[in-house]
This record gives structure tokens, sequence and C-alpha cells, in this order.
């Protein structure tokens, strides 16, 4: 398949494109930040997302959604990347979204996707559950108890985790500490006896929680998938959130690097534009081209998880590792070759330097996914 | 789409039946490769054959069309093509600066009797050429070259020297940039020649590199005659040819930082081992492969992507530049973490068991990457100024 965007999916990117910079603007991130809103997004405007078919564009059209793939879903979390804009795409739309379409009975689909695809239920997954990702490490016990089960441990860096009406969590059935088998899925609802959750507002002004569970009872129903065999399914979930997140990085990288050329072209300085100056040429001649190579690693991952979904690992780990090191490279010339000003709250530069940094360390850094990679090839 | 999957089964079984064993394993150096040329040097039957049935169906240049002995593939097929021969582990039948330089550009500019002439023998392998691009003077700044091409009636007079020609001690002809017109602004007086090495007034003389090795020449033309109808293009408009060839060339010295060779990880591992849990014995050093391995992956991705982005005329036309300035770094950033993975095994020059140090060879010889073709600092320049329309100069 070719390296480019079809004619359908570049109709799709430019109306993301129009839609999220119309209603979702920078200013949007400013205004909940600068309010402490509550909520962290706007439900309104996830419900204008969700009447674009954003939330639903990865639900089967059977449950409501769009049915598209992943490709799909990263051109729209491209354009998200641009404008910084907070809303629960990652967690709802990508991740609960790919679990439940890949993992859900029946009547787990019919109960939970239509309300996804409507921007009416948001839901997430929690996997963390340290400072690094670590999915096979997963530790939160879940012990068999009647018909059901009993869950005590914690999840951390939960999207969206303080407003989530669903929460998929990964949690030890089986096995140590580290072992891939052992993991089982469940559906928990937010309201159960013993969970806690703790909103944590991130350096990006972006939205995760703390969720804590002691001793919190759910029914065998709520498992998702197998027992014990969750932990492909898992993977399978987090390799879409990856590439998206890996999408939405291209998006802030290029968007950081685009107003750095605009700054180049009219900032003066000892009398010269300081475009003029080689120093900064070369080095925004070097960022175009990691910038570039990036955008093609992370394309061919979103199409390959649409083509052959288990064999996506290794590419979507290299798509994530250089969306995480292009757009970190991006974000800290944006800031530098901005000056001052680029250190000033004014400015976007530092925002997209967050969202950047918050990016890198979702669902593993570059260090995680190089591992991963030479781990897949035995050294 | 149906076309397209018989074509892969079809070529599958095709290769299947005629690669050499031999040829199904990767290239020990930079020798063991075909060039071809009048007179070829085979290291084994096996190369003799493979070039020989590849060059029968055009598929040593699977794009170019079929009238002047290419393959006349479609992108989507010689994507299959190139596909199925990794697949197999395929080398490539035929190294040759007429397909990755002089071709595209005769396919442009020449005219039919030219590419009727000259192409079909590139495809063959038959005639193996040779670039005079800089010259003593002229290095980062080609157009100030220097060598003339005087009109003398029925042919052109060459006379001057070129530097950098890369193989040209084993070259049949040379294309070759001279200046036509003295009096004319730098880039308005070039014009573009293919002349025999056997001219009378032809010598070369090997430059030893750092590498032990001279696969670069001095050039010299000493009142070389020139028949008129081997000018290529317009006289005085050579610059833009030069220019376009060069496009071709920065895309075959980028392609050296694919994963052509075997991985380095592998290379890493017989060297130092794997430890008890299967990693390589040496933590940092891991870390360093597995980040130039992500890069050699994304890196052959963003060389397809421009194939795509060509294809659909979507691609601005320096962006060879980009991948020149990009893949020669990805290849010196290789060789540098292979002779750490070798340590002081790869520090042999002489021995027979370092294959008279083919691993330190291979290092140096990639320090050129970033200088041949132009150098990073020109593509640099080149994409600030013509792709990202920075101000000045």
């Amino acid at each position: 398949m070719p390296l480019v965007l079809n004619d359908e999916q570049a109709m799709l990117r430019d109306s993301a494109r129009s839609f999220v910079s119309e209603q979702a603007p920078i200013a949007y991130l400013r205004r909940l930040r600068d309010s402490h809103d509550e909520t962290g997004f706007s439900r309104d405007l996830w419900k204008q997302f969700a009447e674009m078919g954003f939330a639903g564009i990865l639900v089967p059209e059977a449950h409501g959604g769009l049915g598209l793939g992943a490709v799909e879903a990263g051109v729209v979390a491209e354009e998200i990347g641009r404008t910084l804009a907070p809303t629960p795409f990652l967690s709802t739309a990508v991740l609960a979204a790919t679990a439940l379409t890949r993992g859900g009975s029946d009547g787990q689909k019919a109960q939970y996707l239509p309300g996804i695809a409507a921007g009416e239920m948001i839901a997430t997954l929690a996997a963390d559950e340290g400072a690094k990702h670590r999915p096979a490490k997963t530790a939160l016990a879940a012990t068999r108890a009647g018909n059901g089960f009993r869950l005590t441990g914690a999840k951390t860096f939960v999207l969206d985790g303080h407003v989530a009406d669903l929460l998929i969590v990964a949690a030890r059935t089986a096995g140590i500490p580290g072992d891939p088998a052992g993991i089982t899925l469940f559906l928990v609802r937010p309201g159960a006896k013993g969970l806690t959750t703790e909103r944590t507002v991130m350096v990006d002004s972006h939205n995760a929680a703390r969720v804590d569970f002691d001793d919190v009872a759910v029914d065998a129903d709520a498992v998702l998938g197998d027992v014990d065999g969750g932990y492909a399914l898992l993977e399978g979930a987090l390799n879409v959130g990856r590439a998206a997140v890996a999408a939405e990085l291209v998006g802030v990288g290029e968007e950081a690097f685009t107003r750095t050329l605009g700054y180049l072209k009219e900032r003066k300085q000892f009398g010269k534009f300081i475009g003029e100056f080689q120093g900064l040429q070369h080095r925004s001649a070097h960022l175009f081209s990691e910038l570039e190579v990036t955008k093609a690693a992370v394309l061919k991952a979103l199409q390959v998880l649409d083509e052959n979904a288990d064999g996506a690992a290794q590419i979507v780990s290299v798509a994530k590792a250089r969306a995480g090191l292009s757009a970190g490279l991006a974000v800290q010339e944006a800031v530098q070759m901005h000056g001052g000003m680029g250190m000033t709250d004014e400015f976007d530069l530092g925002l997209f330097m967050k969202r950047a940094r918050v990016g890198q360390e979702l669902f593993g850094d570059a260090n995680f996914h190089a591992d991963r990679l030479a781990r897949r090839n035995s050294y | 789409m149906a076309d397209l999957e018989t074509f892969r089964t079809e070529t599958r079984a095709w290769l299947e039946a005629n690669c050499p064993p031999d040829m199904r394993t990767p290239t020990e150096d930079e020798d063991d490769v075909v060039w071809g040329g009048r007179n070829p040097a085979y290291k084994s039957e096996g190369q003799r054959l493979w070039l020989e049935r590849m060059a029968a169906k055009g598929w040593t240049t699977p794009e170019w069309p079929t009238e002047y002995g290419g393959g006349g593939l479609s992108r989507e097929e010689a994507k299959i093509l190139a596909g199925e021969m990794r697949a197999l582990g395929c080398r490539s039948p035929l190294s040759s600066f007429g397909i990755w330089m002089l071709g595209p550009a005769l396919l442009k500019y020449g005219n039919e009797e030219q590419k009727r002439r000259f192409l079909p023998e590139i495809v063959r392998g038959e005639i193996r050429w040779c670039q005079g691009y800089s010259e003593p003077g002229s290095g980062s700044d080609l157009a100030s070259l220097q060598t003339k091409a005087e009109d003398r009636g029925d042919h052109y007079l060459v006379n001057g020297a070129k530097i950098w020609t890369s193989y040209a001690d084993k070259a049949d002809w040379i294309f070759c940039l001279v200046r036509t017109d003295m009096a004319a602004p730098k880039h308005e007086g070039i014009s573009f020649l293919l002349f025999d090495m056997a001219s009378p007034g032809v010598s070369t003389k090997p430059i030893l590199l750092i590498s032990g090795k001279s696969p670069f020449c001095q050039t010299f033309f000493d009142d070389v005659k020139v028949p008129k109808e081997q000018l290529v293009g317009t006289l005085n408009k050579g610059w833009e040819i030069a220019k376009y060839l060069l496009t071709h060339e920065r895309n075959s010295i980028s392609s050296m930082g694919g994963r052509a060779h075997r991985p380095v990880h592998q290379v890493a591992a017989d060297s130092i081992g794997l430890d008890d849990r299967g990693e390589l014995a040496d933590p940092l050093l891991r870390s360093d492969v597995a980040h130039l391995e992500i890069d050699e992956i994304a890196f052959e991705l963003a060389m397809e992507r421009a194939g795509d982005l060509a294809k659909r005329r979507q691609i601005h036309p320096a962006y060879s530049s980009v991948l020149k300035y990009y893949g020669s770094e990805l290849n010196k950033r290789r060789h540098e973490i292979l002779m750490s993975a070798g340590g002081s095994d790869s520090l042999e020059w002489e021995s027979e068991r370092s294959d008279h140090g083919a691993a330190a060879r291979a290092w140096l010889r990639t320090k050129a990457n970033s200088i041949e073709g132009g150098t990073s600092e020109v593509q640099l320049n080149i994409v600030a100024k013509r792709i990202l329309e920075l101000p000045g100069a």
C-alpha cells in the first residue's frame, strides 16, 4: 500500500483540521487550564466530536460508529496534536473502543460501544501502575471470590480516569509481575465500593488520574476477553493507542516547527532575519528531516495496524519511539529559536513542549520501545 | 489488485527458479558486487548468471521502458519485485552509475538516438560508466568547474582535469560536465558530454584513501576529441541536467542508509554474545543498536514514502537532499556502532581473520558518504533554502 493518504483519508484530514482549528483552538486549552475546569475538557465539544463521527471512528457501524481504521484515527489524532486540544479521544475513542471491539462479548459491545460512539460515555484503559509504562509487570491483584473477582491495587496515569464512566482495568489473575500470562482485563464502573479516584492534573493541562482499588468486587461478566489471557488484548489496544499518540506527536512537532519557521522569517537581529543565519538554517533543516522520517514510520504503523494488527508490534515501536524523539526535538528547538519569547506563558511554544513531554511518556517512551524492538529481534 | 497478486505470485516463482543460491546471501563487502562493463569481473558463475537472467527481463532497471530494454513495470509492480527479492534475500544483480545516475538523465534529456544507443547497454551491464563532475578547484562549489570543451566544427576538444571520479580506472565511458562558454555566468556555460574513456588523451590516476582502497581517481583530459552527437540536451544548459542527475546520485547514496546489509544486532551478538537473559552482553551498546535499527527501519520507509509521493507529483524537487543527508549520516552512525561492536577484532587491518580489515575499511569508506554527491552541509543548505524557504543567499 502506498505510504500516502488515499483520497477519503485526505478528505477526513481536511475536515478534521478545519473542525479542530475552529472548535478547539489553543484558546480552548488555555480556557480550561485557566478556569481550573473540573472536567478538564468540554463535554459539549466531545458531543460535537461525536457528531463528526470522531468519537466512534473505530467503533463498528453495527454499534453506531464509523467502523474506520487506525489510519483514520491517526489522521484525527494528528490534527488534535496541532491545537493540543484536551479531549477523551485517546482514552475513549481509541483505547477503550479498540479493547471493547476486539475483546468484548456481543452483550458487552452492545452495552458500551453505542454510548462511546455517541459521545455520551467516557471510557478508559487503566494499565500503568508505576512511574514507567510496564504492562507486563501488572501487579494489581484480582482474586476469585464467589462468582466474581475482588480487585486490590493501584493504577496511575489513567487518561480521563477522574470522569470515566467505565474503566478497563488490567489485573493479575495468575503468575507473577513480569509474566505476560496471567493478566485479565476487567470492566469496572467508577461507583464501585472500594474504588477511589484522584485527579492528577498534568504539566500539559490534560487529564489523568490515580485510581485505587481496595477489595473492589466485580462479577464474572465484568471480564473482558479471556481470564489469564488478557495480555494480547491489552497489547493490541495499547498498540493502537501508541500509534495514535505517535500521530498526535507528529501534529505537535509539525505545528511547533511551522510556528518556528514563521518566526525565523520575521524576527530580525543584527539587521538580518534570524533565518538567514546558517546555524539556525542547518538545525531547522535537520529537524525537518527528522520529522519527515518519522512521518513515514507513523503512517506505516497505522497502515500495518489495519492490515495485520498481530504483526504490528515492531513498526508501532519504531513509530512511537521516533515520534517522541522528533516531537521532543521540535519543541526544544521551537523554544530555543524563539529566544526569551519561547519561555513566556503568553507564547504557545511552552504548551507544545509540555504536551510533547507527556506524549513521549504515554504508553512507553523511546527507550521502552527500543528495548521492545531488541527483544523481538532476540538481542 | 488481483493483477498485482498474480504478478507477486509469478515474480516469486521466477525468482525461486532463477536466482542462483549464492546470490541469495548478503554481499561480503563493496568488492563483492557486479559492475559489468566491457571486461566484467565476476567472482562466481552465480553472479554472471544472475545478471544475465535479470537483464533479459529488464529487471536490472524494473521501471525503465521496455523499448530501451527496461522492465516496463509500474511503481506498484516494482515495489512487489523489490519486496520479493528482499524476502528471498536476492542481491541486486548489477551496481551501475549508468542505472543510478546517467539513465534517468538520458530518459529525461537525451534524444531518441541517444536513448536507443546507450540505455540498453546500461540495462545489460555491458558498459560501465563513470561520472566526471568534481574538479580539484570545484568541490561543493561544483558550478565553478573549469574543464573546457571547445567547438572544433564536427567535434568538441576537451581539456582539463576531474577528481573523485569513482572507478574511472575501470570505467568504459564517462558522463562529464564541461564548460562550453567561458564568458557566461558560471551556471550558464556548462554542457553535458558523453565519451569513451578509451579515447586518446584520457588518463586516470587512482587516489589512495584512508580505507587503503582507491575507489576514486583523478582523471585527465588532454585534447580529447568528442563527436558532437554525444552532447546531451542543449549546449550551455548542462547545469539543469547536472542537478537532475545529482538528485539521483543522492538517492543512491542515501539508500546506503537502508538495511540492505546484515542487521547490526546480529554482528554485535556474534562479537559480544548474549547474557543469560538473552540480551546483548553490553547494555549500553544494546541501546545504541536498538535506537539505530529503529532509525534504519524508519529511514527505509521514508525512502518508500518519497517514491510514492514522487509518483503522485506531490514531492518537492529538492527532497532528495533530505534523504541524502539523513541516509549518509545514518550509514556513518551504523559503521561507528559496528566498529564498537567488533571491538579490537574490528581494528585488525591485514589478517585473514578480519578479511584484510574489511570492517575497518568499510567504516572508513562511509566517511565519504556525507561528502560525495554534495556534503551534508550543502544538503542542509538546500533544504533550508529551497524547501523551508528560509531567507538569505
